[in-house]
């Protein structure tokens, strides 16, 4: 008995040093009852948590409560609070009420489901919809979304994660791997670390591959192809924790050489667009050779078909036209006497010649 | 009864709040993501929801157990597939060519009391698979050459990887699901430099391959042209060689000292005879 009281003696203290809080907690403006309590109604915001630890007690009617147990421990023998017992009963049924209500209702949007495990157990999978389980400690719903494409950056933009090609050169890739939930409770409870396990597993694969082709496949047409057998290599890994992932895809949105050598790739593309270049102009030469050629032979068939018919006469006319027009622009000398030497006065025929360029 | 719980609600309190500690803690619930060793008085005694392997989630084992208050303590050891990184080294072909290593394991508990009185704990069991798995790689990957760490061999090494580390693994009650190779890399220094410079000395090879054959493909297809148009025009002048001399004597006759609007050519002074066939008229018609 001296333990109860001593133990008494320490509520007591508890009690004392924790009223103000509580008090102006849930009394608001209203002082502390001064009669025995109907402190009834202040009792249930408490209810939720306290209730458990002290069935017996109405929290907030602390003062009367103390007040009660002081008289008793000083041998007074009060009458304990009846009236305020019901409201107890009732607040405990209410709030038992709602909490069946809130763990045996559940409501599954459209993309999840709702795994649920009895006694830590797994049970079964709710599907979309509102569903009926135990209440909560029997039945736990741990709600995945399954629908949702969650999305991985992988390998972008760091320069220390250079992966080697089969051809032993260096590729930096950037990647992202798309992946949902395709068995919820096998994700729930197999993988300890799902998102590191999607990475790294990745990692692997894209390595796997990589180092299979060559560097110009990776950066090349081949993207496709390594993309689609990561995808596989990840899925069947993956199959193998028995992790209820499934892989949607992988997108390589950069294969590129390393900065350090990225100046020699350049080098090669412009190589490319010289060697273009040569192609072309060699293209544009024959064209128009090839145009020329056909126009001259063309002229001279037409030419050649009328001269057929006249032969002679068409040659002297040619000859005559063309010495006219030729002989009408040039200096013209004409030396009768033979051994007669011709003063030609080239300083005038220069000097006329560059006055003319230079009008 | 109800009239001493009613004269005395803190102790009745007390003691509920106790029995329902004892209740709830001789019922442990154990969920699908754990498997425990129930110890008594530190000897190991019942193991609860032990892993075996193709049982179907949901089958007996999780769920509600029991135990003696006090005197049974429950060591809660993972279920799930747990992984081990090893830490990047460096591994030795056999063809003395260095590269930088990380691999992953993944494993499973699967003898959840052989694991306990090993390892004791979880983080121990790491801690000692860790180096493990760093030396079984090292020694099976030197023993292969550097090509074949980058072809599809690779997978049979990792199995090999995978067995030799099993058999270690097995005495710490772990079985090794998989080790992968996460990435194989040039160390820094001197063969990465190396290897940047093969690269960059590759690309300038294929540019100047490129241009070469660029011109190669330009010179062909020029030279095709010109013979194209020496084909088309031997056959349209090759019909009267007599006359294409006339015509293309004309014509350059015109062009040389004629020129045309685009191109005048510069003056010219011709010294004539009078008995240039051009000036044969003008002697008269006495001849």
């Amino acid at each position: 008995m001296s333990i109860l009281i001593g133990w008494g003696d320490r509520v007591r203290g508890l009690f004392a040093n924790s009223k103000g809080p509580w008090g102006s907690g849930d009394g608001g403006g209203d002082e502390p009852p001064g009669d025995d309590g109907n402190a009834g109604p202040w009792g249930e915001p408490r209810r939720g948590r306290k209730g458990a630890i002290n069935p017996a007690g109405n929290v907030s009617s602390l003062d009367d409560w103390l007040r009660r147990s002081r008289m008793r421990f000083g041998g007074d023998g009060g009458l304990p609070g009846r009236p305020s017992r019901s409201l107890i009963m009732w607040a405990i049924i209410a709030i038992a009420c709602l909490w069946l209500i809130g763990t045996t209702f559940h409501s599954v949007s459209p993309g999840q489901r709702g795994v649920v495990s009895r006694f830590g157990r797994y049970s079964y999978t709710l599907g979309p919809g509102v569903s009926l389980t135990l209440p909560s400690p029997i039945d736990r719903v741990t709600k995945i979304d399954v629908e949702n494409i969650r999305s991985v950056e992988l390998g972008a933009g760091d320069s220390d994660d250079l992966m080697l090609t089969g051809d032993q050169n260096l590729l930096d890739i950037a990647y992202s791997v798309r992946w949902n939930i395709r068995t919820p409770e096998l994700y729930l409870f197999q993988l300890a670390e799902p998102d590191d396990t999607i990475s790294e597993v990745a990692n692997s694969a894209m390595r796997a591959v990589i180092s299979q082709v060559s560097l110009n496949d990776a950066m090349g047409d081949r993207r496709a192809d390594i993309e689609t057998q990561v995808t596989e290599n990840m899925q069947r890994i993956l199959d193998g924790y028995r992790s209820g992932i499934q892989i949607q895809g992988i997108a390589i949105k950069q294969a590129d050489p390393p900065a350090e050598v990225n100046d020699a790739f350049k080098e090669v593309t412009a190589a490319q667009q010289d060697a273009q270049t040569y192609i072309n102009n060699a293209n544009a030469y024959s064209l128009q050779l090839r145009q020329k050629a056909q126009g001259e032979a063309t002229a001279f068939d037409k030419v050649y078909e009328q001269y057929r018919l006249a032969p002679e006469v068409t040659r002297r006319r040619m000859y005559y036209e063309t010495m006219e027009q030729v002989l009408s622009k040039v200096d013209k000398t004409i030396i009768e006497a033979p051994g007669v030497t011709p003063y030609l006065p080239l300083p005038q025929v220069q000097k006329s010649q560059s006055q003319e360029r230079a009008q | 009864m109800t009239d001493s719980i009613r004269r005395h609600p803190l102790l009745s309190g007390f003691i509920v709040l106790i029995l329902l500690f004892i209740v709830l803690s001789s019922f442990p619930i154990v969920p699908e993501t754990k498997q425990a060793v129930v110890v008594r008085f530190g000897k190991p005694v019942r193991i609860l929801n032990r892993y075996e392997a193709g049982r179907p989630i949901g089958a007996p084992g999780a769920g509600i157990s029991w135990r003696v208050p006090f005197a049974e303590q429950v060591v809660w050891i993972d279920k799930r597939v747990l992984d081990v990184d090893m830490q990047r080294q460096q591994v030795l072909s056999t063809d003395q060519r260095r590269l930088e290593v990380d691999a992953f394991a993944r494993y499973r508990i699967v003898d959840p009391l052989l694991m306990y009185i090993r390892a004791r704990s979880e983080a121990q069991l790491k801690e000692q698979l860790r180096p493990i798995l760093g030396s079984e790689v090292r020694n099976e990957l030197g023993k292969v050459s550097f090509a074949a760490l980058l072809t599809p061999e690779r997978q049979g090494i990792m199995q090999d990887v995978r067995t030799s580390l099993n058999r270690i693994a097995g005495q710490y009650g772990v079985e090794i699901i998989d080790v992968r190779i996460k990435r194989t890399d040039l160390p820094d220094g001197t063969p990465l430099q190396s290897a940047y410079d093969r690269m960059r000395t590759a690309r300038q090879q294929e540019a100047r391959s490129i241009r070469a054959q660029g011109g190669k493909q330009a010179a062909i297809i020029q030279a095709q042209a010109d013979a194209d148009a020496a084909q088309t025009y031997a056959a349209s002048f090759g019909k009267d060689a007599d006359f294409y001399d006339f015509y293309r004597a004309m014509q350059s006759y015109r062009s040389t000292f004629v020129g045309d609007t685009n191109k005048p050519v510069a003056g010219t002074t011709v010294v004539l005879s009078p008995q240039n066939d051009y000036l044969r008229e003008f002697t008269g018609r006495s001849r």
